[in-house]
């Protein structure tokens, strides 16, 4: 018997004395499916676009990231040229794309592009990487990525600072929407890397004060074009 | 080597006078309890979250065959290798064979639990491989050569000045206290180590089975990093940390976030449906998943605690137990601290060794009414309790109770005895709280209460 089979084994054996309802320890009985959407429970985000602009923008600034809202292409461009220079930008890391391709265009610097194949210890040296994503959560400040929107698995958390590109129609509502959304867009055949960076990257090990940029980028920009 | 019990309170003893540690502990939780309060006033409706989380966990705990079945088969459509371990033992054994097969020189760790529970760090290092933990907390008790002190917050018991010392020292890093500085230095050790390690290991938070994904919840990044650039991954995962659907997330990545650190989301909450796939160009070649029972099977066989396996590892029962303030992480000798630890140890290693944990409990309840998905922790120290002295009756325990039940129900043995209590007090004062005193165990902490100096029967008769 393999130990799968006695695993399994043990499971099913287990498994034939009924368990009490959950949450209660003197009642036994098998739930009703459970009547209350997560949507109604979780924290409330408003219908219109407007009021989920609100909410992104709310939480993206509580988690200490870069919101920016440009209002076309030229003034996106201006923006981030600005965070080009005000980082002091010597080599940046992308993603084919129509937003990266054109970031790149604007700020004009050597640059590596990860779909191309790359050199972990090159990309490490980037001083940023910037990439497009999937979706943006209004609910949570999320910027939901996979590897196929987002230029691999290293590269939204190896540079230290991730630039983040979204188009209007990208935001969701809440994590409900996200996944819904993911079933949409990949059915079956999803990436094997789908990511919700919520904030630049933090810790509160010691003595649980904030410190950000832990391992992950110390920065996290996002602009919403 | 003394025995659990021996242990336990010898460490409970040194850690609750400790001035000190219990600041730290008590200004590391409070925080955490203000921010928590916060974010769970943000939720429509906290209290229909965590019973609908708690059904959830319910059917998947209680399906766990069907879901397990779905979510190897889901996973290995994908190309990850699914290993099935009946012991921690097993689970080392299959990972050291992925290890040699590789040929790998150095692992790098992502926080997991599990493996601590296996003992795996020790036996990879036996055979003389690099395992470090790229999680900052863990990072540091490693260097300390400790256990984690608690399930979330490893390193919550040192201060920025123990850490800045370890780091001078082992790391000859010349930084200052500055938390910010020190997680620096981490970084910057830690960098080189993915980059060059040969296989990054991993934990789970969750397994869905319908897609065959693992989701993995944290705020720095590592375990990101270390299933991005190593050529192997290897995931090692209790197997009961099925959720049926992938949707279920949508209520239990904010449900662990809330509970475990007060965040309404941590920062990185990624899903892994395996290795990379045709048409990717990063991440691993390989994904072996290592599914453990590790005695979990027998905890399953038990209907009335089997709603312990709902468990998400979010330590907020942990963060709210009056015990584990006052004795700390370290004095549980177990894995798993604090009352989920209480509760599940005595059947992961025997309830005869660890049934003193049962009884280390006020039975305040806070860890029931905190847990987000309603297991009844506070019950099953009780049932712990009784099915440790239904297993091994307290021989001298119940001859007292004999005792007392006998006099109690004659009056007249009563009414010759009750005089007596007086008396013994009297001559029991001076040697009260000193070594000679035959109830030392309780006088050293405690005071006896006054035998009143008439008894009732008396008082009534001698009435005017």
């Amino acid at each position: 018997m393999t130990e799968r089979q006695k695993i399994l084994g043990r499971i099913r054996e287990a498994l034939a004395v009924e368990a009490p309802f959950p949450g209660r320890h003197d009642v036994s009985g098998k739930p009703a499916p459970t009547s209350s959407l997560a949507r109604d429970c979780l924290p409330f985000v408003g219908d219109s676009v407007d009021e989920q602009l609100a909410a992104f923008r709310q939480n993206a600034a509580n988690l200490q990231a870069h919101f920016h809202l440009p209002g076309s292409r030229d003034e996106f461009k201006m923006q981030l040229i600005g965070i080009r220079d005000a980082g002091g930008w010597k080599k940046i890391a992308t993603h084919s794309g129509e937003l990266t391709d054109f970031a790149l265009q604007s700020i004009d610097i050597p640059a590596i592009k990860t779909d191309s194949g790359y050199d972990m210890e090159e990309l490490e040296k980037c001083d940023a990487g910037i990439t497009e994503c999937d979706a943006l959560i209004a609910q949570t400040g999320s910027v939901l990525v996979t590897n196929r929107s987002a230029g691999g698995r290293a590269l939204s958390v190896l540079p230290s600072h991730h630039v983040v590109l979204a188009r209007r129609g990208q935001l969701l509502r809440d994590l409900p929407a996200a996944f819904e959304f993911l079933r949409r867009k990949y059915g079956a055949n999803y990436p094997s890397m789908i990511s919700f960076i919520t904030g630049p990257s933090r810790t509160g090990d010691i003595e649980r004060i904030l410190v950000l940029g832990a391992h992950g980028p110390r920065e996290l920009t996002i602009f919403l074009l | 080597m003394s025995s659990p019990v021996q242990q336990f309170k010898q460490a409970a003893n040194v850690v609750a006078h400790d001035l000190q540690h219990r600041a730290t502990i008590q200004t590391a939780l409070e925080k955490y309890t203000v921010i928590r309060d916060q974010t769970r006033g943000a939720f429509r409706d906290y209290a229909a979250v965590r019973q609908a989380a708690a059904e959830i966990k319910w059917e998947a705990v209680n399906h766990l065959d069907k879901y397990l079945e779905l979510f190897v088969s889901k996973l290995e459509a994908r190309g990850a290798k699914v290993h099935w371990a009946g012991t921690g033992e097993q689970a080392c054994e299959i990972i050291l064979g992925v290890v040699r097969e590789k040929k790998a020189r150095s692992i790098i760790k992502s926080k997991t639990m599990t493996s601590e529970e296996i003992h795996l760090n020790e036996a990879l290092e036996l055979e003389g491989y690099e395992v470090v933990e790229s999680d900052l907390g863990e990072f540091i008790v490693q260097l300390k050569k400790e256990t984690p002190y608690h399930i979330v917050f490893p390193a919550m018991h040192l201060t920025r000045g123990e850490i800045k010392d370890l780091f001078n020292r082992k790391l000859a890093a010349n930084t200052s206290d500055n938390p910010g500085e020190l997680t620096m230095v981490a970084r910057r050790v830690l960098r080189k180590k993915y980059i060059n390690a040969d296989i990054g290991l991993t934990g789970a938070n969750f397994a869905i089975a319908e897609t065959g994904m693992i989701s993995i919840t944290e705020n720095e990044g590592n375990a990101r990093l270390t299933a991005a650039l190593p050529k192997t991954m290897i995931t090692l995962l209790g197997l009961e940390k099925i959720l049926p659907r992938l949707e279920d997330l949508a209520l239990f990545l904010p449900m662990l976030a809330t509970s475990g650190t007060g965040q309404p989301l941590t920062c990185y909450n990624t899903m892994y449906g395996g290795p990379r796939q045709p048409g990717e160009f990063d991440g691993p070649e390989e994904l072996h998943v290592v599914l453990l029972d590790g005695r979990r099977t027998e905890l399953l066989a038990n209907a009335e605690q089997r709603d312990s396996l709902h468990c998400i590892r979010c330590g907020a029962c942990l963060n709210v137990c009056p015990i584990f303030r006052n004795i700390g992480g370290h004095t549980y000798g177990t894995t798993y601290s604090g009352p989920i630890g209480s509760v599940i140890t005595p059947h992961l290693r025997g309830l005869q060794g660890w049934k003193h944990l049962s009884v280390s409990s006020s039975l305040c309840g806070a860890c029931t009414e905190t847990c987000p998905v309603k297991i009844d922790l506070a019950h099953h120290l009780l049932q712990n309790r009784r099915d440790a002295t239904a297993q091994k009756p307290a021989r001298l325990w119940k001859l007292g109770f004999k005792f007392f039940a006998f006099i109690i129900n004659r009056p007249a043995i009563y009414k010759l005895l009750a005089p007596l209590g007086r008396v013994g007090q009297k001559l029991h004062s001076p040697l009260k709280s000193t070594r000679l005193d035959p109830v030392y165990a309780w006088t050293k902490t405690r005071e006896m209460p006054q035998i009143a100096p008439q008894t009732f029967r008396e008082f009534w008769t001698n009435r005017k």
